[in-house]
């Protein structure tokens, strides 16, 4: 089996996928698929579900090696998936510098929470904590490491409406700061479009659209602009949406 | 609108069925105005109580003769009789300390199997199929043996004890290890954490819970194999205590020994419960608090 996961701190590219497939059994999830990112990009990518989304995603995070093809990413990378995932059994600030070098720094967490608005939840149990709160909680977590690439496995998927939004402006002024690539995948056609650069449409195992938004920030879902591009990603995904938008 | 007016309308809706007014809506009274109830803890205290004024009724009429139990009056006065002389503390020093090292001694082999286990293939394949086999061997068939090998001082006692809390403790860490949520594990090593630092912030911490369990079966099965270990010709504790008071009919003296093995397994509980309290608070289902 050709499986290659470089590493390395400097590439030209944030994330490189050459002839990526993964099969669970007979099936070919991943089929020959090829992506780029550039360092500092956000991506979207979209896709029907069981399309096979988590699978890159993990396969991008390293948690899956049963892969074919090249893959090449940051050695820095971070994940958050659609669960939070804190231990239960740390304080929140524990869980967010859980697994960096040295004595865990309560001063770093602290700064990490403060960043995604949760700064006095330092000292609760993840129990206590609302969805919206976790979730944030995750996203410290994960930029409290300064990624080169985050990962976001439909972050925002549980959240009631109201909370989403909130999330999903977090997340734009987050990667403002940061600059780390971004690979975002949702389920959600105008968060897609009001985030990220780009937005890939996954279908039957490749990447098979790239739609680049070249719209200003912060965007309008009432843009004209935006409603042709939403329209036209409905269409890759096969979805009817001239009487429903 | 009134409710019965409200009644009347909703049965309107339901044309099949005549009006119920009592059936259609009820008036639901919140826990405040529910009145003032005889507190949790005092019904649960009638019935003990109510057995000892039975217990004792019985005893001074006659109706339970001394030679087969004798009453609440004559226990508490025995009890007092041998705190004064101290041989109830003694004898309670002694079980405790065996009780304590067969547990000290099962247990930590009972969670350093179960660790060996859980964490490795090796270990598992080697370990855990001889632990399913010997758990189902009842710990006090074993006492002839253990008399042939370790005679009849302190060690086949503790030995019991011993043998007897480390399934417990070894049943319930492996299973909590081979339980931890996949999910977390994952998680864990996307924040970087080593195999070390995944048993250690991870794997253990998850399957603590269960280990306060195994804890809690292992301390009640200490006692039991306690009481059957001090009938191997015990010389001390609170088993010799009783043996003696078998002796000479002093089923006062039994009694007692019998209080004391109850308060003895309560006290653990409590141990137990407050060591619940200390390590689990973050678990969510928790409520002890
Ligand atoms: N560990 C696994 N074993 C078998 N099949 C799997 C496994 N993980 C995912 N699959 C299958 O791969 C397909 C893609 O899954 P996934 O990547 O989770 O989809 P999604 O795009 O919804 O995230 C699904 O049909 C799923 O059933
Ligand atoms: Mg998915």
């Amino acid at each position: 089996m050709a499986t290659q996961l470089h590493r390395s701190l400097k590439t030209p590219a944030a994330v490189a996928v050459r002839g990526l497939s993964r099969a669970f059994g007979p099936r070919r999830v991943i089929d020959n698929l090829d992506l780029a990112i550039r360092p500092g990009e956000f991506v979207a990518l979209l896709g029907a579900s069981g399309c096979g989304k988590s699978t890159l995603l993990r396969i991008l995070g390293d948690l899956d090696p049963e892969f074919e093809g090249e893959v090449v990413v940051p050695s820095r990378r971070a994940i958050a998936f659609q669960a939070p995932r804190l231990m239960p059994w740390k304080r929140v600030w524990h869980n967010v510098v859980l697994g960096l070098p040295g004595r865990p720094d309560r001063k770093r967490a602290e700064r990490a929470l403060d960043e995604v608005g949760i700064g006095h939840r330092a000292d609760v149990w993840p129990k206590v904590l609302s969805g919206g709160e976790a979730q944030r909680a995750a996203l410290a977590r994960a930029l409290v490491r300064e990624p080169d690439l985050l990962l976001l496995d439909e972050p925002f998927a549980a959240l009631d409406a109201l909370t989403r939004i909130k999330a999903q402006a977090l997340v734009a002024e987050l990667w403002q700061r940061h600059g780390c690539a971004i690979l975002l995948v949702t389920h959600d056609v105008e968060e897609a479009i009001l985030l990220a650069d780009r937005v890939l449409v996954m279908k039957e195992g490749v990447i098979a659209h790239h739609e680049p938004i070249a719209l200003d920030r912060p965007r309008d879902v009432a843009d004209p602009e935006f409603a042709r591009i939403r329209g036209a990603l409905l269409d890759w995904l096969g979805v009817a949406h001239g009487a429903a938008h | 609108m009134s409710i019965t007016e409200i009644d009347r309308s909703y049965a309107a809706l339901r044309k099949d069925r005549p009006a119920e007014p009592a059936d259609a809506l009820v008036r639901l009274t919140p826990a405040t105005a529910r009145g003032r109830q005889v507190p949790r803890w005092l019904r649960r205290g009638i019935g003990p109580v109510a057995l000892v004024l039975v217990w004792h009724l019985a005893s001074i009429t006659g109706v339970l003769p001394a030679e087969v139990l004798a009453g609440p009056a004559t226990v508490l006065s025995s009890a007092a009789k041998l705190i004064q002389t101290g041989e109830l503390q003694e004898a309670v020093v002694v079980s405790m300390q065996r009780a304590m090292s067969g547990l000290l001694i099962g247990g930590t082999i009972g969670v350093a199997l179960a660790i060996l286990s859980g964490l490795t293939r090796l270990g598992e394949d080697l370990v855990d199929a001889p632990m399913q086999m010997l758990r189902t061997v009842p710990n006090v068939a074993l006492i002839p043996l253990l008399i042939i090998w370790f005679g009849i001082g302190e060690a086949p006692k503790i030995a019991l004890i011993a043998l007897a809390t480390a399934f417990p403790l070894y049943l319930n860490v492996y299973a909590g290890i081979r339980g931890v949520d996949q999910s977390l594990i994952e998680a864990g090593r996307t924040l970087g954490l080593g195999r070390a630092g995944l048993v250690r912030h991870v794997i253990l911490p998850g399957a603590l819970p269960n280990a306060l369990v195994g804890l809690r079966y292992s301390l009640g099965i200490a006692w039991l194999a306690l009481v059957f270990g001090e009938q191997i010709n015990a010389t001390a504790g609170v088993g010799y205590l009783m043996a003696n008071a078998r002796e000479f009919f002093q089923t006062d003296v039994i009694v007692v020994c019998l209080v004391v093995y109850a308060l003895l397994g309560l006290a653990v509980d409590l141990v137990v419960r407050s060591l619940e309290r200390i390590f689990l608070s973050w678990r969510p289902n928790f409520t002890g608090a």
